[in-house]
């Protein structure tokens, strides 16, 4: 990849653009490209994980949870850091479609239906380790409150209950959010596909859209409204998450900063797993021009802003425990920095605090390989600390008869890499089967007055 | 006007979104009430050309969510108060605050579900098949093309002179929308 150095206020459109090539132009790789090699490979790779995951989960659901390296007192292993690592990496879809929809930066369009399926494929990896988790995994409808011969009710004032309810209404609502921002771009497939089965396939998808004035007039006010409801909504999900942690009495859980710090953190992973997906993808389907060097500057401001409220969240963190003077919370923080998670804890500060500090020069910011490499780090250093904060905290109980240290089994690191697989084998299929840019919204901004585009980004 | 039953309307198309939203707001001026836009993305003054407001569509969301969210809370305290009641540590049964995140995403979810429900009832979609896409440029309406449609049920409606009308509104081609393709 090129690192020539670019405007950050590059114009978010190419020069010339119109209407129709910037509908030929994002249809046509749905509708008229061929499958490359490139894409086989990759989706060979990702399906290869894939069927291990289907393995490691067949072989737990043959013999149980005792295949994985959790024990008493580390009962939470590597299934809860995968699943709040994977929701929060949803997180930044919905605040670029929602947030920044709600406050106007354009520049959003081009990337909103990337980070939006990003947020799809995020949710349904996290929904599984939850289920996964559970002893008996075929009983997980317990979890709904649902007419019963036992009589039996869920418990309402539990945060397990709450996270349920939370993470399940997420997930609908990606699915239909994104599915309203789809519709018009399901009638331009299903216009300019050369194939009569695809145009059967798009025209069934896209309901008979046809782009009414009034149905345009319903459409962005169903849209706008519901931008309005997911704000909240994406603020609400990982703090419920947090409060799963918070609500116990375990000491490094049982603090208020959690549920803020952890939507911080949830929206910092988003980011970086944004420009993981959207940098290679803009250079193997030569969308520079669309996603440009400013829009990924922008992301990586975001990434920057997040990764300092999660330094702040560190910080208040620490402070409070000593603050606090309970002697339990002050070892468990000493402990984070000095005792067998030592590596751990310093690493994750390194990785997602201080590595994105680098997003403050501006050669880095335009160098679409460093922001890679920072996004991929980031993400490590916040999966750490989600492992730290679950794992680490449960180590070393109130009884130092009852200590003891968590290791990962060959089980546990196949259900994470194999997780990617299902992330990624998603993904493939979504990049040759909808619109990767919002087209519809993208024709809009092509008719933006100049004076109404704002010329500064986030 | 016996053409009146055999042509669904006359589909007029315009250069570009400012000259369909001129056209527009001229046609409706001459009195046309039956007139409908088709454009590639949401124009911005077309609502107002036609004087249409979204109003129900925002309503629905508002039921939908206070509805949920309200069935919500009452789920819960059936569950906790009425059908199984549990004295933990003598806490009392109707603990709202804890009920506050399940009636939130409830009301979340019914709103989301019940607004673009809504949404699509109200703008009749699903649909299989419509008059206009009969027209074989029309296909070009969701890509790059803007048409104003004046509906044959119009009352005002008159061939020769509703097409005079939508040409000196700026439209740069007229055709019939025949009712059966």
């Amino acid at each position: 990849m090129r690192t020539t150095p670019t405007s950050e206020l590059e114009p978010l459109l190419p020069p010339g653009v119109t209407d129709d090539s910037i509908s030929e132009r994002i249809s046509g790789i749905v509708v008229k490209r061929k499958m490359g090699l490139g894409w086989i490979g990759g989706f060979a790779i990702a399906f290869s994980l894939l069927m291990m995951f289907n393995y490691a989960i067949a072989v737990l659901f043959a013999y149980g949870v005792g295949i994985w390296g959790i024990q008493i007192p580390v009962a939470w292993g590597f299934a809860i850091v995968n699943f709040v690592w994977w929701v929060g990496i949803g997180h930044a879809g919905t605040f670029i479609s929602a947030v920044l929809y709600l406050c106007h930066q354009e520049w959003r369009t081009s990337i909103n239906r990337f980070t939006e399926s990003m947020t799809l494929f995020a949710v349904a990896c996290a929904g599984i380790f939850p289920l996964i988790h559970l002893g008996r995994p075929w009983l997980f409808y317990y979890l709904f409150p649902y007419p019963n011969t036992m009589g039996l009710w869920p418990q309402f004032r539990s945060p397990l209950i709450w996270d349920m309810f939370a993470v399940t209404t997420y997930a609908i609502v990606s699915v239909v959010f994104y599915f309203v921002g789809l519709l018009p771009d399901l009638a331009t497939l299903r216009d300019r596909s050369p194939h009569r089965w695809q145009r059967v396939i798009y025209g069934l998808l896209a309901l008979g859209w046809r782009g009414a004035g009034r149905q345009w007039s319903r459409y962005k006010m169903a849209y706008l409204i519901m931008a309005g409801l997911a704000t909240p909504l994406v603020v609400s999900v990982h703090s419920i998450v947090s409060l799963d942690f918070a609500v116990g009495i375990v000491p490094g859980w049982h603090t208020t900063i959690m549920p803020f710090y952890f939507v911080a953190a949830a929206l910092q992973s988003g980011f970086a797993m944004g420009l993981i997906l959207i940098i290679p993808v803009r250079h193997f389907y030569h969308l520079k021009d669309i996603i440009t060097g400013r829009h990924l500057a922008n992301m990586a401001k975001l990434l920057l802003a997040t990764s300092l409220i999660v330094g702040h969240g560190y910080f208040t963190d620490t402070f409070m425990s000593w603050y606090s003077a309970d002697p339990y919370d002050k070892f468990i923080v000493a402990d984070k920095f000095s005792g067998a998670y030592a590596i751990g804890g310093w690493m994750l500060m390194i990785l997602d605090v201080g590595v994105p500090q680098l997003i403050w020069i501006r050669a880095v910011r335009q160098s679409p390989v460093a922001l890679f490499v920072i996004a991929i780090l980031a993400n490590v250093g916040l999966w750490l600390d989600h492992f730290i904060l679950v794992v680490q905290s449960l180590h070393s109980d109130y009884l130092p008869s009852e200590w003891r240290m968590f290791y990962g089994t060959k089980w546990d690191w196949m259900t994470l890499f194999g997780s990617f697989g299902l992330f990624l084998t998603l993904f493939f299929v979504f990049i040759r089967i909808f619109p990767m840019v919002a087209m519809s919204e993208m024709r809009g901004l092509v008719h933006k007055k100049p004076g109404e585009t704002k010329e500064q980004g986030a | 006007m016996s053409d009146k039953t055999k042509i669904y309307g006359l589909l007029a198309e315009f250069a570009g979104p400012d000259e369909l939203v001129r056209g527009t707001e001229e046609v409706s001026e001459a009195g046309y009430s039956r007139v409908e836009t088709y454009t590639p993305f949401a124009v911005e003054g077309i609502s107002e050309a036609l004087h249409f407001r979204p109003f129900a569509v925002a309503v629905i969301f508002l039921v939908a969510a206070l509805l949920s969210a309200a069935a919500g809370y009452f789920m819960e305290y059936y569950a906790s108060v009425i059908s199984y009641p549990e004295n933990i540590g003598g806490r009392p049964l109707h603990s709202w605050p804890s009920f506050i995140p399940i009636t939130f995403e409830m009301g979340v979810l019914g709103g989301v579900l019940g607004g673009v429900l809504g949404m699509l009832v109200l703008n009749r979609l699903p649909r299989y098949s419509h008059p206009v896409a009969n027209v074989e440029r029309f296909r070009a309406a969701s890509s790059d093309a803007f048409f104003l449609c004046v509906e044959s049920s119009d009352p005002r409606f008159q061939r020769e002179l509703t097409e005079s009308v939508l040409r000196q509104a700026g439209a740069t081609q007229v055709t019939e929308v025949p009712l059966e393709s």
